[in-house]
């Protein structure tokens, strides 16, 4: 892990290299560097970050912060293996205009985890070649991860609710 | 000329190379799964094929997809590590302490040594059974039926480590946040014991009756090689990228739960075929029983849970006797823990390779977001390059290679 | 079905010795034997039933059960083969790649919505007489997940018999498949029922008011369209 200074100069450098609005933040907690990153320059902080010697993306995924504003959370977990180094960088997305630029270019290997979010969360990755739902159904309708989504399933009948279970009285 | 003659005749007329056909060539599309034999659960793959060779594949998933992360938003921390579990069903030690790792990392608790050893013999245990089913099943793929019968045969006598230790063969819930559920029994280690002694014996027999096999080795050898650089594009890790020499390996880069006290090599293969990828894991269970030797050995004594009474339940005897316990033990029953707000992503090594769980946080006794990165989701995206431009029956072999779970790649 | 056994060597018992039995089996042989030792012979040999039963026995004790494995208990299902609990011993071992070999479904795990359709498809394939099985806690009643992604497996599909578990033991998984055996043997076990001396109160459909509400794909018997 990057000790809380090392994150800062890497914030530094990516925010000399591609405008101050690049990163938003830095945060160190619990020994986990994340930096906070301006969606719309996301692709530019992680080939730097790559170029840096981060080569592998080891997770993509998504998350809902629900209900503070932007809500979607897009989380890239790189991984510099020479060095086991580990930083975490972060796009927040609002979930009207969720869009983001794809990086499957930089790292082919993000090509399921983002059709995963976009099938969780709906984000859409601009610049993938084949953005499609992955684990739902490819007609199924919502986005199951976002907070605002029902868990489902239904009652089943075992002997200890058949009192109170629907049709009961008929 | 003989028939075998002209067959090999033809089969040196193949072109592997995917140039562009001729105009007498045909594409065939075939779709195989979800429900086939070989494809080792609910998988479907949809091939293209020229003649023999395939020229493109895709596989499609989602057909065990069963909402877990979702699940696990509506249940309290400790709870949810049931939940977990049931992932990627060969190897719940490993999803369990993924899970405890990335709540454990949020609340600073931390893990008596113990708990640790007890927890390294465990998950090196669920490592040779995952080893064992997919040798056993693999085999199957390629002919040899007797293999499933004698792998099964050791994982019957892990199952019943596991329930000894725990009570249930699988999807124990014996990993608990702050430690484990339970010490192991008496005679646990006398049984144990036994098994560390033959496994080495039972590995050497398997490998008599595979790698003597003209059969099984022609199906392996050189077969859908795919090189290191290749591999780590794509994010594969685990056995698949230290079969193509890449020898990374989280247990020894980023030692967790006291791996960094255990000698252990780290097996390596040469070019990335699927031969290799066989003999890594096969010598992975040599490697494993050595670890749980080790461990037995040097068990600490001392507290098998972390002694923080508001993560961990207080002791059965205590609630007869203490107030402060019986209130402990209410407020973790009915509600649970709270965890500080925070995000957590806490990576281990599962048999298929990098198992990492992220957690959020938002200060509630629910966690706000599970995610699991399972290995065997990413390492499927390398099925593709593997197996282009090689024969069908390759594709077979490969994919019993690659070990997917199912449950892992849809949870 | 039932085998008596009876004594036959009472009063006028047919000689024990062995060169008059000799004689006798070379008489059988040509057609010769009548009289008095042809009856004694067939009822020695020849046994009656009716054939529904001799061929719900045959069925009960040969299940082709199908090679289809969902999620977790796949793998306890796969064990039942294995050495520990050999289910050869009854006679179900020869599992069956292709739905239309086989005449039971085991349900092994977890049915998502996207799985639905497919397993009714595969059902639907298998040629009659056929039973399912519905292993597991996630198919019969969607289990420890209760949410939008699965469906119980009585929705879309008969089920014979459920195995509780999660996942069930090899020997439930068993026990389950001896249990459809003797309800396809034509004498099913009540269960609790037996025991808590409550049978009659089983909710059966009636089959009158069912037979113009028959569901959507659900073919007739002798229908070939849906296979």
């Amino acid at each position: 892990m990057p000790d809380a200074t090392e994150l800062e100069l890497t914030a530094q450098e990516l925010r000399e290299a591609h405008g101050a609005e690049s990163i938003i933040d830095a945060t160190f907690h619990r020994n986990r560097a994340t930096l906070i990153a301006n969606p719309a320059h996301v692709h530019d902080v992680l080939e730097r970050l790559q170029a840096k010697g981060y080569k592998f993306l080891a997770s993509l995924h998504g998350c809902d912060y629900y209900p503070e504003e932007p809500r979607l959370g897009i989380l890239y977990e790189l991984l510099d293996m020479d060095r086991v180094d580990r930083v975490s960088v972060k796009a927040r997305v609002h979930t009207e205009d969720a869009r983001i630029s794809s990086v499957i270019d930089l790292f082919p290997g993000a090509d399921y985890p983002e059709r995963e979010v976009y099938d969780m969360f709906g984000v859409v990755f601009e610049g993938h070649p084949d953005l499609r739902r992955i684990l739902m159904p490819e007609d199924y309708e919502g986005f199951p991860q976002r907070r605002d989504f029902p868990l489902g399933g239904e009652p089943v009948l075992f002997t200890h609710n058949e009192e109170r279970s629907y049709g009961k009285w008929q | 000329m003989s028939l075998t003659e002209d067959y090999r005749k033809r089969e040196e007329s193949i072109t592997l190379s995917g140039e562009p056909i001729g105009e007498t060539h045909e594409l065939l599309t075939l779709n195989i799964g979800p429900h086939h034999p070989a494809t080792h659960g609910v998988l479907r793959l949809i091939t293209t094929l020229e003649g023999e060779v395939v020229r493109d594949i895709k596989p499609i998933v989602g057909y065990v997809h069963t909402g877990i992360e979702k699940t696990c938003e509506d249940k309290s921390y400790w709870k949810a590590i049931p939940v977990v579990e049931r992932m990627d069903y060969l190897s719940y030690y490993f999803n369990a302490t993924a899970f405890c790792g990335a709540v454990e990392t949020l609340l600073g608790v931390e893990v008596p040594a113990r708990a640790q050893y007890l927890r390294v013999i465990h998950l090196e245990l669920n490592r040779i059974m995952s080893h064992l089913v997919w040798l056993g099943t693999s085999a199957l793929d390629l002919g040899a039926i007797s293999m499933f019968w004698y792998c099964f045969r050791e994982r019957e006598t892990i199952l019943d480590l596991f329930e000894m230790s725990s009570g249930q063969r699988m999807h124990t819930r014996y990993i608990q946040v702050g430690g484990v559920i339970e010490d192991i029994p008496r005679g646990f280690e006398a049984k144990l014991r036994k098994f560390i002694a033959e496994m080495p014996d039972r590995a050497d027999q398997y490998a008599d009756l595979l790698e003597k096999n003209q059969i099984v080795l022609q199906r392996l050898h050189g077969t859908c090689q795919l090189d290191e650089e290749t591999l780590l594009k794509l994010g594969v890790t685990g056995p698949l990228l230290r079969a193509a020499g890449n020898p990374w390996d989280l247990r020894k880069a980023q030692p967790y739960s006291s791996y960094d006290h255990f000698q252990f090599k780290i097996p390596v293969g040469t070019v990335g075929d699927n031969y290799d990828r066989y003999r890594v894991r096969h010598a992975e269970l040599y490697e494993s029983v050595k670890i749980i030797e080790q461990a037995l050995d040097g068990l600490p004594e001392g507290p098998f849970i972390t002694p923080d009474r508001k993560v961990a339940l207080p002791p059965r005897h205590e609630l007869a006797t203490s107030m402060e316990a019986l209130i402990h033990h209410f407020k973790l029953v009915t509600e649970g823990f709270r965890v500080p707000p925070g995000e957590a992503y806490y990576p281990i090594e599962g048999p298929r390779g990098e198992l990492g769980c992220f957690v959020r946080a938002d200060g509630s006794a629910k966690p706000a977001r599970v995610h699991m990165r399972d290995p065997s989701f990413v390492n499927l995206q390398a099925l593709g390059p593997m197996v282009r431009d090689s024969y069908i029956a390759d594709l077979i072999a490969t994919l019993a290679m690659l070990d997917p779970v199912l449950g892992g790649i849809d949870r | 079905m039932e085998v008596r056994r009876e004594q036959l060597d009472g009063p006028g018992a047919p000689a024990t010795d062995f060169r008059v039995r000799q004689l006798q089996a070379r008489d059988m042989l040509r057609g010769d034997l009548e009289g008095e030792a042809l009856e004694r012979y067939v009822e020695e040999r020849v046994m009656t039933t009716t054939l529904d039963r001799a061929v719900a026995w045959a069925r009960g004790n040969s299940f082709f059960p199908l090679t289809f494995g969902l999620a977790c208990c796949a793998i306890e299902m796969m064990s039942i083969v294995g050495a520990r609990l050999d289910i050869a011993r009854f006679g179900f071992e020869a599992f069956r790649a292709s739905p239309r070999q086989a005449d039971l479904l085991i349900l092994s795990g977890r049915v998502s919505i996207k799985m639905a359709p497919v397993i009714r498809r595969i059902y639907d394939q298998m040629l009659d007489p056929k039973w399912a099985i519905s292993m597991g806690a996630c198919c019969s009643s969607m289990g420890v997940f209760n949410n939008y992604a699965l469906v119980p497996a009585d929705k879309f599909m008969p089920i014979s018999v459920h195995v509780p578990g999660c996942p069930p033991r090899p020997e439930a998984l068993a026990h389950g498949i001896l249990r459809l055996r003797d309800m396809v043997q034509g004498h099913p076990r009540d269960g609790w029922r037996e025991r808590y001396d409550a049978i009659g109160t089983e909710e059966l459909l009636d089959p009158a008011a069912e037979a113009g509400s028959a569901a959507i794909n659900v073919f007739e018997a002798g229908d070939t369209a849906g296979a």
